[in-house]
């Protein structure tokens, strides 16, 4: 924290441009540790991601009670020492049930982020700006569909339509079965526990939520690229030779990395919002597999409220808690990284 | 202004190819997923004949991109957006458009709840920059908005409607004299809200409406309006920062006017202009928040009527709403894009090179 020494030869390392592409984001980190408010903020998350990986390994070594253990003699009891959290109307351990939903949370944020925040993202932002011409064009035009489609009406429709489909192929490739489009045999694949471990909801929602993520983060790399397209050290990079895909990914990237990483921040409460409002709705993660949206969905009755009000609060109060989190580290973030707008 | 025009003409231009695209695949995916709308209406023990007939009398039974023809030609020649499914020999017009009266009623007095908080809270955060009271009333309000409707709502009609009924008491909540107050100015003395008949400019049709005054409307308004606030009190913090920064703020205060008039002549006129651009994308987004907000609390508006579409598999309907979304939305940043041409006259779109 405050190691005033080593400060000083990070700002003259600056002053000497030295290592361009490393210590923009080392004074932005510097700086992010600063704030208090991010700090407590990135805890919470921590501590919420953490508890979510966790959930088996909590599980299996008899932390928790399991998410699906039953018992119908302490149904719709409120928090005592032994369920800090209550249990729910089968006698299920609550906190056990908001670790699990967690587990849920962290598998498919994480995954969106990789495909869709990065691999996608980046990718089309980076070839529409670079390539240009009809690469650009198609990119774009193919964003404006997807900006202009209703999004959650379309994860809706997506994930209701798709999920049998997806679930049916998922029991196929258990029982073993050939991938064989045009009728040619290509491989033969088996994995066991698919359908049990809900793997084919994850696989979903994931992609659907990937699919409709990637838009607005590509629009603003594309606009930055377009502008570090023309700067000297892109053309002397390509005066010397450098291919595409090097200057691409050693020279532009680094880069538009601050970008990408604001614009990922931003995006990971809407990703973990639309997963919780996709099992609110039914579509999203099926029981007996817990959810936030689930969860919410089961005891958001007035009734239930009313004489269990426990059994909302605190599951709602940790989803709240992560979006605040997820607020005041985007907004700290920007604010590191974008020194303009202090 | 000639380049704003041509550029304006493009953009219209890309709108209708766009819309077949979004329509397509709603169509496509609507139709692929597992239920059938007949099957659901026959339910369980059904006559497979009539069933069939059924199916063909709406046509069902043909492929899918033939149906997807004749579903076109029917809105653009005839304006017909089809049957509904769920409200058996009702048009889909005619059930949407009242729907989207009353969405948009609501919206409009959330909108306006939010403004009046938001923007006096970007005010007072940005006036107070670098004091603990600029952080914490934003945040205190991003807190707020952090709480999902879908928890939101449930706490607010316990509190609200069930540990509260004294609530709907006429006269013991303020309330109750303001809704006989906006009544008496709005309305024909006939017993409202029953049979209080609206004559809608531009449908031409008479509507019942559901007043957003009566009592019933408090919650899916507080609903509607609190997680706005936040967004616009930081959109106006740091519209406010940023002319509060100008040389003619600093050369207005060294002439020695009050602080009040630099304020309200110098900084808020300048402020706020840009801000109207996104009056547009919270339309957008009070679109989003009716459909929950409106399923929970059981306004029947256009949320609600999508809710139920997807629920039930009402294949018209469910077009019906994406492609008014897909519209509003297309069109809400078609007029942000123009508006920012009108407030920054450095920003042209023309040539692209």
């Amino acid at each position: 924290m405050a190691r005033a020494t080593e400060a000083l030869p990070g700002a003259g390392e600056e002053a000497l441009g030295e290592g361009a592409s490393q210590s923009p984001l080392k004074i932005a980190l510097r700086r992010l540790l600063k704030k208090r408010i991010a700090m407590i903020a990135i805890v919470y998350i921590l501590i919420f991601y953490a508890a979510g990986a966790t959930a088996p390994l909590l599980d299996g070594a008899g932390a928790i009670p399991g998410y699906t253990e039953q018992d119908l003699e302490e149904s719709l009891e409120g928090p005592s020492m032994s369920h800090p959290f209550g249990t729910d109307r089968l006698g299920r351990d609550q906190l056990s049930r908001v670790i699990w939903a967690a587990q849920t949370t962290v598998i498919i944020t994480v995954v969106v982020m990789v495909s869709g925040g990065l691999v996608l993202t980046v990718s089309m932002g980076l070839l529409s700006g670079y390539v240009g011409g009809w690469v650009d064009s198609l990119i774009m035009r193919v964003g404006d569909v997807f900006i202009s489609l209703p999004g959650l009406l379309m994860l809706i429709l997506i994930n209701a339509s798709l999920g049998d489909q997806v679930e049916s192929l998922a029991r196929d490739i258990e029982n073993g079965v050939a991938i064989a489009p045009l009728g040619i045999s290509l491989f033969t694949i088996q994995i066991g526990g698919l359908v049990r471990s809900g793997a084919p909801d994850y696989f979903l929602i994931a992609a659907a939520l990937t699919l409709f993520s990637w838009v607005g983060g590509a629009r603003v790399i594309r606009s930055q690229i377009l502008a570090l397209r023309e700067t000297e050290f892109i053309l002397a990079a390509r005066a010397l030779g450098a291919s595409t895909p090097r200057i691409l990914f050693r020279h532009l990237l680094p880069n538009v990395s601050n970008i990408i990483i604001v614009s990922l921040s931003l995006s990971l409460a809407g990703i973990a919002g639309s997963e919780i409002v996709l099992s609110w709705f039914g579509v999203g993660v099926q029981p007996p597999h817990p959810s936030f949206g689930a969860l919410i969905f089961d005891a958001s009755s007035v009734r239930t409220v009313n004489e269990h009000a426990y059994l909302l609060a605190f599951p709602g109060l940790i989803v709240a808690a992560l979006f605040f989190a997820f607020n005041l580290l985007g907004d700290a973030l920007t604010d590191v990284f974008t020194p303009r707008a202090r | 202004m000639e380049g704003t025009f041509s550029y304006l003409i493009r953009r219209l231009l890309w709108v209708p190819p766009i819309l077949l695209v979004v329509s397509f695949s709603t169509f496509a995916i609507a139709r692929f997923g597992p239920g059938d709308p007949i099957r659901i209406a026959s339910g369980q023990f059904r006559d497979e004949e009539a069933f069939e007939r059924a199916r063909a009398a709406y046509g069902l039974d043909k492929p899918l991109v033939e149906q997807y023809v004749i579903y076109v030609e029917n809105v653009l020649t005839k304006g017909d957006f089809g049957q509904s499914f769920r409200y058996q020999g009702r048009s889909v017009r005619e059930i949407i458009m009242p729907a989207i009266w009353r969405s948009l009623q609501y919206n409009s007095v959330a909108l306006v709840i939010t403004l009046s908080l938001g923007i006096p809270l970007g005010i007072f955060a940005a006036r107070r920059q670098g004091t603990w009271a600029d952080p914490a009333s934003i945040s205190s309000f991003l807190l707020i908005q952090s709480i999902p409707a879908i928890v939101a709502v449930p706490f607010l009609l316990l509190f609200l409607a069930v540990r509260l009924p004294d609530l709907s008491l006429p006269g013991f909540f303020p309330f109750g004299p303001l809704e006989s107050f906006l009544r008496s100015l709005a309305l024909p003395a006939s017993g409202w809200p029953r049979d209080c008949n609206v004559r809608l400019p531009l449908v031409g049709e008479s509507y019942e409406c559901l007043g957003v005054v009566s009592k019933e409307a408090i919650i899916p308004i507080i609903a509607l309006s609190l997680p706005g606030i936040a967004i616009w009190g930081r959109y106006t913090r740091a519209f406010t920062l940023g002319v509060l920064r100008e040389d003619y703020v600093r050369t207005a205060r060294s002439k020695g006017i009050s602080e009040r008039q630099v304020m309200t002549q110098h900084v808020l006129r300048n402020a706020l202009l840009p801000l109207s651009t996104i009056v547009a994308f919270a339309m957008v987004g009070l679109l989003e928040g009716s459909f929950f907000i409106e399923t929970l609390t059981g306004v029947p508006g256009v949320g609600r009527l999508t809710f139920e579409a997807v629920l039930g598999r009402d294949y018209d309907m469910i077009m019906a709403v994406a492609l008014i979304g897909a519209t509003t939305i297309i069109m809400a940043n078609i007029i942000i894009d123009i508006m920012y041409t009108f407030i920054d006259p450095r920003i042209r779109y023309g040539s692209r090179n």
